[in-house]
């Protein structure tokens, strides 16, 4: 089995560019000192102290919010649409799936910035509302918009893992319910609905996680009065040059993460984790 | 009847949803005024100006550079790693596995400054290389994820027997496993390309200054606000990766035939 050695190089770059990235990013965040001078870096605990401040605090909870809002929102939204498309017939089904899926691969930069045009003071909303003789209303820069636009980029992200899991549902289990008399309603709530968990367990990590790191769509929807953690790491790291506080930060995301991941993974019970977005 | 008509309604929101500031976006690259409000006719010229930005065109050429270099090295790296790591056994086979999973699931933003960090560390300037690296980082496992499954269809006694016949294990290599698995080779790199032109995140942390890609470009103008230029951009984009998709999409269906056979 000599087959074993292609992978060496591959090996190597991992060791350098996956594995010790993140001890340094570790390594950043538990030191202080001249971000320039690596010698003389020292042990402490400033960039956690001054994380637990009420400025810092204030954005994190807004970051756990909103990401947790639009989570709701994407499954509340998602899930029907889902139910739907799995109960067409397979070319319509097909044809709709694309559908989401083409959104979902032009640069979520410029979707989020095609809401520019419709929600900003001249955009196009706003325009209709003069016309009809309406104040026109102050949609952009604040946190409703953030959420637009996360529930816009990330709603495909939910709908496809719960689609995947409804077409994979035993057809028999449905109708072996209705012949046991079950109401539609009883159906879905014990049948449906638990077979396709996974679906939902994945659907909401997808949507989650991004929602709760991203820093685009809160910069040009949010403008500068709804920073998520997403910007603060921004800041330290490409402005503010303080990469040991930003480190911290990006830790401290890394740990809601894997919280998040946890929990939902403990109400995952097949642990087939949905079978994935294709 | 009426649930009928409810589903209907609301397949037709939600699509109306997805869609409606996408094609506001190019409705509106055609609109001969700079407000975004009001239509004034038919124009071109924001897609002539775009053609004469610079900036725009060296940021062009930049994404272009750097997504054929990462697609192509990526794609050669993923391609060894995909088959030395099926040959692999036990907990070592996990671990690298694992590994490997990590800039999939993490948040772009935590690869981005993690490789950051790294470049900082390692004295590097910013600039193309540190942005091609991080590309090649992000790209291969998916090259990786896309030629595994590949390997597991695989016949693995052909190796053995083109072997058995005299072959070097270059020459098997090349001429039994390559062809084999050559269909996930080419979603994998056209996979990577896509991915590392739609990249923003990663590129935006790890680009040094006055180096842009279009993401960064679109992202800085954006800043500054509403910009006709961007819609013009925005189309063009989109009917490529449009193009790219479909690609993507017709060559997966070829292989689920050809697998079927």
């Amino acid at each position: 089995m000599k087959l074993k050695r292609f992978s060496y190089p591959y090996l190597l770059w991992l060791g350098i560019f996956v594995a010790i990235p993140l001890v340094l990013v570790l390594y950043f965040a538990f030191t202080t000192g001249d971000s320039q001078n690596f010698g003389e870096f020292q042990f402490s605990l400033d960039n956690f102290k001054r994380f637990f401040t009420p400025i810092y605090m204030k954005v994190l909870i807004r970051s756990v919010n909103l990401a947790f809002i639009s989570t709701v929102i994407t499954l509340i939204l998602g899930y029907p649409m889902a139910l739907i498309i799995s109960k067409e017939k397979p070319s319509k089904r097909n044809m709709m799936i694309l559908m989401f899926v083409i959104p979902m691969w032009m640069n979520f930069l410029l979707r989020t910035y095609a809401w520019l045009t419709l929600l900003g003071r001249n955009g196009l909303i706003n325009t209709l509302i003069t016309k009809i003789g309406l104040k026109p209303l102050d949609l952009m820069y604040n946190d409703k918009a953030v959420l637009l636009g996360m529930v816009y980029n990330f709603l495909p992200f939910m709908v496809l893992p719960i689609f995947s899991v409804l077409t994979k549902i035993d057809q028999g289990l449905i109708e072996a319910a209705e012949d046991l008399g079950a109401s539609r309603i009883q159906t879905f709530i014990k049948v449906i609905f638990p077979l396709s968990i996974s679906g939902v367990i994945t659907g909401i990590t997808m949507v989650f996680v991004p929602a709760m790191s991203t820093f685009v769509i809160s910069s040009l929807l949010g403008g500068n009065k709804s920073s998520l953690i997403g910007n603060i790491i921004e800041q330290q790291f490409r402005y503010t040059g303080d990469w040991h506080f930003g480190s911290s930060m990006s830790i401290i995301l890394m740990i809601f993460i894997l919280i998040t991941m946890g929990l939902t993974s403990k109400f995952d019970k097949d642990k087939e984790g949905g079978g994935g977005l294709w | 009847m009426v649930e009928k008509s409810i589903k209907r309604i609301y397949t037709f929101l939600i699509f109306m949803f997805l869609y409606a500031p996408i094609i506001v976006l190019i409705i509106f690259s055609f609109n001969n005024s700079k407000s975004r409000g009001v239509w004034n006719g038919f124009t071109l010229k924001w897609y002539i100006e775009l053609f004469k930005d610079r900036e725009i065109l060296k940021a062009l050429y930049n994404t272009l550079l750097i997504a054929i270099s990462s697609s192509i090295i990526s794609t050669i790296l993923g391609t060894f790693a995909a088959i030395g790591i099926y040959n692999m056994n036990g907990i070592f086979k996990k671990i690298i596995l694992n590994l490997n999973y990590l800039p999939v699931l993490n948040p772009d933003i935590l690869t981005a400054v993690s490789l950051m960090a790294l470049f900082r560390f390692s004295k590097l300037e910013f600039g193309l290389f540190t942005m091609l690296l991080s590309h090649i980082t992000f790209c291969v496992p998916y090259v990786i994820l896309s030629i595994l499954p590949k390997l597991k269809q695989m016949n693995i006694y052909l190796y053995e027997a083109a072997m058995d016949l005299g072959a070097t294990p270059f020459y098997a290599l090349r001429k039994v496993i390559i062809p084999q698995i050559m269909p996930g080779i080419i979603t994998g790199g056209l996979m990577a390309f896509t991915l590392s032109i739609d990249d923003f995140v990663i590129s935006f942390f790890n680009t040094g200054h006055g180096v842009s890609n279009l993401s960064i470009a679109i992202y800085s103008m954006a800043r500054r606000g509403i910009n006709p230029v961007i819609n013009a951009l925005s189309t063009l984009m989109f009917i490529s990766m449009l193009i790219l998709l479909f690609t993507i999409n017709k060559r997966n269906d070829k292989d689920l035939i050809e697998g079927g056979r």
